[in-house]
């Protein structure tokens, strides 16, 4: 899974059927510490995720069709989860 | 999945059976900010409808080839969508 501050959206009308009425969000990756990696990617999203939230993505495609319940989309980057807090073992 | 731009058009004239008649497009990577931010690749465009000067948003690997139909055709980038509109927190519509 990945983390990722979420950027701001996409709205798109022409896309494949799958795509249609879904929230894609655009999320900064950040690292374990939280800093931003400098690498973005846009992501569905299922937990009601706004700008500015920390959030936990899934980024595989068959996690990512199991999250829709189908066999066939063509979804990889999925928003899962707001992440409230992280904390890394200093050591 | 990455957002970007056609800038080109390729037309093969022999492709691999399944692709016949599928567009296939130059896709610079931008980001958010509209910056090119990686290689062009060339997609398969699953809209049928991207042309040159476009955003778009296309996904790589076996999902890329989930979005066309036939969907089992040897491909690793696909145009999933094109965009409307951009809305970066702070910045606003683009």
């Amino acid at each position: 899974m990945k983390t990722g501050i979420v950027a701001g959206d996409i709205v798109s009308t022409i896309n494949h059927g799958f795509y249609d009425g879904r929230k894609m969000l655009i999320v900064d990756l950040v690292d374990a510490t939280g800093r931003r990696t400098g690498k973005e990617l846009v992501a569905v999203d299922v937990a009601g995720a706004g700008p500015g939230e920390t959030v936990l993505i899934l980024d595989e495609g068959n996690g990512a069709r199991q999250v829709f319940g189908s066999t066939d989309a063509p979804v990889r980057s999925v928003i899962v989860g707001i992440i409230d807090r992280m904390d890394l073992d200093p050591a | 999945m990455q957002i970007g731009l056609v800038i080109g058009t390729v037309v093969p004239c022999e492709i691999y059976k399944g692709l016949e008649g599928v567009p296939m497009q130059w896709v610079r990577p931008l980001d958010k900010h509209g910056q090119p931010s990686g290689e062009a690749v060339v997609c398969a465009d699953s809209t049928r409808m991207a042309g040159p000067g476009e955003r778009v948003y296309f996904e790589g690997g076996r999902e890329a080839a989930l979005a066309l139909d036939p969907w089992f055709v040897p491909v690793d980038h696909a145009i999933i969508g094109i965009i409307d509109d951009v809305h970066v927190a702070e910045e606003g519509a683009t």
